[in-house]
């Protein structure tokens, strides 16, 4: 890959941010890892660093942005199905009109 | 090369203004159309239309209004009240003419009606705005600048350019003197330790970290928390995620006081301002949407706005320029005509966070000297104004002294 597609915010982070489109079935690389994302991933949205735990916190620029409710493989999508607020519970589209 | 020279307008209370605005301000919703339709005939782009819309009594809104009157961007004030509302009219009036500014309220009440006032107003309004052209100018220093800092539509890019980008030109403006306001204290849930660390004493951060509990507990009455859908489908999961993006508009200088809406900053350094009402949540969420955050930051005399946007926000104000900085280079090419200053080129690899950041700086710079702003050329002069309620502020919520 030339174009780097992951950026790492923070030597301290557990995730990493997409900075550009990422198609279904791309393959994925950062450092020594590889790995193929089932799913489109748009600019903004974030991935695990390496293999995460369920109850893991959740770093981002250094601090914590919340807590894993699965345990997450190196480089998937790490977003509302598996990441939970440690303050006040996020609403989606889905939540609020469902 | 030579500065752009700023030069403005000097107020009686010592103040300087950037733009020289004449304001129409309705006192409750009934008057609305009346203040609008005078706005519309008037015919200047420099009449700008505010107002509060509420029939019932409330003293934070009686403050703000008395501030914005009063703001050093504001050259002359024409009030329209229908007559029957609790607004306190008078004080008000008053309070403008004490300021310095030509000032004249219309009643419909007590002109004959929506034709009547209509015409009367247009005429108040030559009468002010001749005023008002006649106020001294003189040079403004970056020192004088007050300037807010509000994002909004965010996503995930917002927090790696626009938002840390915005810092680096508040770490300069604070570094020259000029007074940097940062806000919302409901997206600074999770980063109070780290905000408390930088304040300028001890009791100042304990009264940091108090005003982010009260946040939290006041969102979670509320039921939601100052988080959008359109956040979590631009890739933020939680509103710690987002409040450390948001943080980071706030750069790294020293925090020298918390105040509130309304609240002067009595010396130039960083200030965050605490939005979220005191007591029991009683009129709803504490700001309903982004111009009531530049609303509040204008009645501390913010004289100009940044606004960092990743999903693509329009708005300006009235009373002071707003300069949009985008985050989201897809964003930027989708609605350039929009923003001011493309932040997303950090992403792409056409800038840095340092070369955006002076970019930012030398805009506000121009803007002060009297360019337009993308949002000003467009007409925009968004105003909302609602219920809340405040107490004072603490005595370690200032621990800096006044300018002498």
């Amino acid at each position: 890959m030339t174009h780097a597609k992951l950026l790492l915010l923070h030597p301290d982070d557990t995730v990493l941010i997409v900075i550009a489109d990422i198609a279904a079935g791309e393959t994925l690389a950062f450092e020594d890892l590889t790995a193929t994302t089932p799913i489109a991933l748009g600019v903004g949205h974030k991935v695990a660093r390496h293999a995460l735990p369920a109850g893991a916190k959740i770093i981002r620029y250094g601090a914590a942005i919340g807590s894993l409710t699965q345990d997450v493989a190196a480089l998937a999508h790490v977003h509302m199905h598996n990441l939970k607020s440690d303050y006040i519970a996020t609403h989606d589209r889905e939540t609020i009109h469902g | 090369m030579a500065e752009p020279q700023i030069i403005g307008w000097q107020r009686a209370d010592g103040r300087k203004g950037i733009r020289n605005i004449v304001l129409v301000a309705y006192l409750v919703e009934c008057a609305h159309h009346v203040a609008r339709r005078i706005v519309e005939a008037a015919g200047h782009d420099d009449v700008h239309l505010i107002g509060f819309p509420g029939c019932f009594p409330n003293a934070y809104a009686d403050k703000m209004m008395r501030a914005l009157v009063a703001h050093p961007n504001v050259g002359a004030v024409v009030l329209v009240s229908l007559g029957c509302e609790s607004f306190d009219r008078a004080g008000l009036l008053e309070a403008a003419q004490a300021s310095g500014r030509a000032a004249e309220l219309l009643v419909i009440q007590q002109e004959g009606g929506t034709r009547r006032t209509i015409a009367a107003g247009v005429e108040a309004v030559m009468r002010v705005r001749a005023c008002a052209h006649q106020a001294p100018r003189t040079n403004i220093t970056i020192s004088e600048i007050v300037i807010g800092t509000v994002c909004g539509g965010s996503d995930g890019t917002s927090g790696i350019t626009a938002n840390p980008a915005v810092g680096v030109a508040f770490d300069r403006l604070v570094g020259e003197g000029a007074t940097c306001i940062f806000e919302e204290t409901g997206e600074l849930i999770g980063c109070e330790p780290l905000m408390a660390a930088r304040a300028a004493t001890p009791a100042l951060g304990r009264e940091i970290e108090a005003s982010v509990t009260k946040a939290e507990h006041y969102y979670t009455v509320m039921g939601f928390g100052s988080f959008a859908p359109g956040n979590a489908e631009g890739g933020l999961t939680t509103i710690e995620e987002k409040s450390l993006g948001a943080y980071a508009k706030s750069g790294q200088s020293r925090i020298s006081g918390l105040i509130k809406p309304g609240d002067v900053p009595p010396a130039g350094g960083l200030y965050l301002l605490d939005v979220v009402p005191d007591g029991e949540p009683r009129f709803g969420f504490p700001n309903i949407s982004d111009n009531a955050e530049i609303v509040e930051m204008i009645a501390c005399g913010a004289q100009l706005i940044l606004f960092t946007t990743g999903r693509g926000s329009v708005v300006g104000s009235a009373i002071v320029p707003v300069i949009k900085i985008c985050a989201n280079p897809e964003t930027y090419q989708r609605m350039h005509d929009d923003m001011d200053i493309n932040a997303g080129a950090i992403l792409s690899g056409d800038a840095t966070l340092a070369k955006v950041g002076d970019a930012i700086f030398e805009r506000i710079k121009a803007v002060a000297a009297g360019a337009q702003t993308a949002s000003e050329a467009l007409g925009h002069q968004e105003f909302i104004l609602t219920y809340k309620s405040f107490e004072p502020i603490g005595p370690a919520c200032l621990p800096v002294r006044g300018r002498a």
